[in-house]
């Protein structure tokens, strides 16, 4: 065997087909430091962060080096570290220093890095460019003057999701992240899935803020506040208040929602178990009637948003349902009896969830908006901390009734393939450990962006696509329309892996989302019933309802953008 | 003046370099020709033909100075400001054909349309230092003097 080795700060690496020396170090414990340098992203090569000298004293990046066998490196010299520096001034030099009152303080990779460094002293004076925000969409909120164009957005925008609603625009001195014609994000095909913010390493672009909207609906008296909560959402904030990521945390969260004020907290993966109802039905219907086939997914408002753009021609393929989000908050608004004034909060793991609350289709009956406001995660973390609520000692409390049953079924949404997981219990007539346990393994599980399977329903072979990420959505639809490939059910997600990794949630790299959707495949497992049918209180309340008022609550429309 | 867009310039130019990212610049130098500048409405036509989003476009004609969003006159007036052009006293032409048409360095273009006054690196005409070009022909070992007599006979070509 030729196994090749590298020698870094004194340290002998075997080098295993990594794409670059910032890999192979980085798998020796070695942290060099980036901002432009993502392992999920094409390498750019700006930031010049990541640099290595080599034996003869030469500096390069190491994003882009390869490794050969037998170089000799070091990451930490003199030199390097001086380098470091100059760069770190040059880029504080143009960026706006207001850290106490940035939404990114003490998640700054720049302060990160200013500290790790020991800056204490920018040579340079300050002057940036004081354009004023971008606050025209509903996801999220655009800073220039933050912005040290590592370009992660970018790639972002056009890899992984291949949405192209931003990019470089201009030069040199003069350049900044653009939409075409420099105009507003909200007037761009941007879909809002907030993934832009979430690789963002400072503060330029972050997460729309409404905490104040539902701080002030809390503190009303004549208000009554009604809150549900995202399957995805449970697994994401352990580690922010010290507890471990990805552990499933639902019942602490409910306790810490009753101690911010909310007067009912209900659980989404409910209005998930509705959407199977309603989902398997659709589908059943079209597959038996010969409706538009294949039938993909609506759960995920920046796919929906993302197909309103670039694929208007498959917008009868979408099933009408609502999303979960949707329909559970149409059926809370529709059975609310109170007197007071009804204000409906949804915590999400996602900010294409502000825009789809937004939308006209979802207007309730008193001409409110079935969901009132949309706190991502990172606002509802940030709202327990302002309280400060004791969250990792919270007892655990029971979702609310009216609406307090829910099964696995709803909980798994949260992460690619949960849907589809989902639509197969219910369609299995067993629902044994030993069934479930097989639909597992069918394929629609892992954390892979593109996944397929083929099952049988009735004595029909379903075949079943799940992708996550648009661009590989977009990839697939390509082969679907040059003929090469051909599904009957397709589940799509905006975000790589899933909610799990949603815009809204704390910033989860690869190992936590693994660690996310372990949380919640182990949610799940601790739910007596797991199929979304043995919902017998979701089961009572379809059966009370007509075909007039199902459309009304449960289903919706698209159009083309 | 061309004042509707006339698309099959764009099909034309992408049917000869191909309907490929890689024919963006090549498209948009020919529509630059055509047009004088790139108007907004061939980006979302541009954006669906070759496959590339408009945020991109409008990065790469942001990037090359030698695309405009803006609307050019039909006299674009080029005064090279190389280092042989400056050397032999450049400036003041540019100043001269500035002051005669009522223009500066952020107003480049006469209300009227007839005139973009603009400065460039180099012609590569060094020999006929300094030199000035308009649209697609050079005037060579020019003064303001000149320069000034130059525009006033494009006037009366106007006025003719």
């Amino acid at each position: 065997m030729d196994k090749k080795f590298m020698t870094i700060d004194g340290k002998t690496v075997e080098i295993n087909g990594e794409r670059n020396i910032l890999e192979v170090a980085r798998k020796a414990g070695i942290d060099i430091p980036a901002f432009c340098y993502d392992p999920e992203l094409s390498v750019y090569g700006a930031c010049r962060m990541c640099v290595f000298e080599n034996e003869r004293g030469a500096i390069d990046a190491s994003c882009s080096a390869q490794p050969r066998d037998g170089m000799v490196i070091k990451t930490n010299t003199p030199k390097l570290r001086k380098y470091r520096k100059t760069v770190l001034e040059l880029l504080l030099s143009n960026h706006c220093r207001d850290c106490t009152v940035c939404p990114k303080n003490n998640k700054c990779k720049l302060q990160e890095f200013a500290l790790r460094y020991n800056l204490s002293d920018v040579r340079f004076p300050n002057d940036y460019n004081d354009a004023s925000k971008d606050t025209s969409s509903y996801s999220i909120v655009r800073d220039s003057k933050k912005c040290i164009l590592c370009g992660k957005c970018v790639r972002t925008c056009n890899e992984i999701q291949n949405v192209g609603a931003i990019d470089y625009g201009f030069r040199s001195s003069k350049m900044k992240i653009v939409t075409a014609f420099d105009g507003e994000i909200a007037n761009s095909p941007c879909v809002g899935c907030g993934q832009c913010a979430a690789v963002c390493p400072v503060g330029a672009i972050t997460v729309k803020d409404d905490s104040e909207k539902v701080w002030n609906a809390l503190s009303d008296p004549n208000t009554e506040v009604s809150v549900q909560v995202a399957p995805a959402v449970r697994v994401a904030l352990g580690k922010e208040f010290g507890l471990k990521e990805g552990e499933p945390l639902m019942g602490k969260l409910v306790f810490a929602l009753k101690a911010l004020g909310f007067d009912k907290v209900y659980d989404t993966s409910l209005g998930a178990d509705i959407t199977i109802f309603e989902e398997a039905a659709e589908f059943a219907d079209r597959l038996a009637n010969g409706g538009v086939m294949p039938m993909f997914t609506s759960c995920c408002p920046a796919w929906i948003k993302h197909a309103e753009h670039k694929h208007p021609e498959l917008l009868n393929n979408i099933s009408t349902c609502r999303s979960p989000m949707q329909m559970f908050a149409s059926v809370i608004k529709h059975e609310y009896k109170g007197d007071k004034k009804h204000v409906h909060v949804a915590v999400m793991p996602c900010t294409a969830k502000k825009f789809e609350a937004k939308r006209d289709e979802f207007t309730a009956k008193d001409g409110s908006k079935t969901v009132d406001y949309v706190l991502s995660t990172q606002e509802i973390i940030a709202m327990i901390k302002t309280a400060g609520i004791n969250f990792a000692e919270a007892e655990n409390c029971p979702p609310d009734n009216p609406f307090e049953e829910f099964t696995g079924g709803g909980v798994i949404f949260g992460v690619t393939g949960g849907v589809t997981e989902a639509v197969l219990r219910f369609v299995s007539k067993d629902k044994s450990d030993k069934a479930l346990k097989e639909i597992a393994y069918t394929g629609v599980r892992g954390l892979k962006g593109v996944k397929e399977a083929t099952v049988k329903i009735a004595g029909k072979d379903v075949r079943i696509a799940v992708v996550s990420g648009l661009a590989n959505a977009d990839a697939l639809i390509e082969k679907i329309e040059k003929g090469e490939v051909k599904y009957d059910f397709i589940e799509v997600m905006a975000c790589p892996t899933g909610c799990i990794n949603g815009g809204g949630q704390p910033r989860a790299e690869l190992k936590d989302r693994i660690l996310r959707a372990d949380g919640l495949y182990k949610a799940d497992e601790a739910e007596v019933k797991r199929a979304s049918d043995e919902n017998v209180l979701v089961k009572e309340m379809l059966s009370k309802m007509d075909k007039h008022l199902k459309h009304e609550l449960l289903h919706t429309t698209y159009i083309k953008r | 003046m061309q004042d509707t867009i006339d698309y099959s310039v764009l099909d034309a130019a992408i049917e000869e370099f191909g309907a490929k990212e890689s024919s963006l610049i090549a498209v948009l130098q020919r529509a630059q020709e055509v047009y004088r500048y790139l108007p907004a409405e061939i980006f979302p036509y541009l954006s669906a033909k070759l496959g590339i989003s408009e945020a991109k476009i409008y990065g790469v004609a942001t990037f090359y100075e030698n695309f405009s969003l803006e609307k050019k006159g039909k006299y674009v007036i080029k005064v090279c400001d190389g280092t042989a052009c400056h050397v032999r006293h450049s400036v003041p032409i540019l100043e001269a054909l500035r002051k005669e048409l009522g223009l500066s360095a952020e107003k480049k273009t006469t209300d009227d349309g007839m005139f973009t006054v603009e400065t460039v690196s180099c012609l590569g005409a060094c020999s006929s230092a300094p030199a000035v070009m308009v649209n697609d022909e050079i005037y060579p070992t020019m003064n303001p003097d000149k320069a000034i007599a130059l525009v006033i006979s494009l006037q009366g070509v106007k006025n003719a």
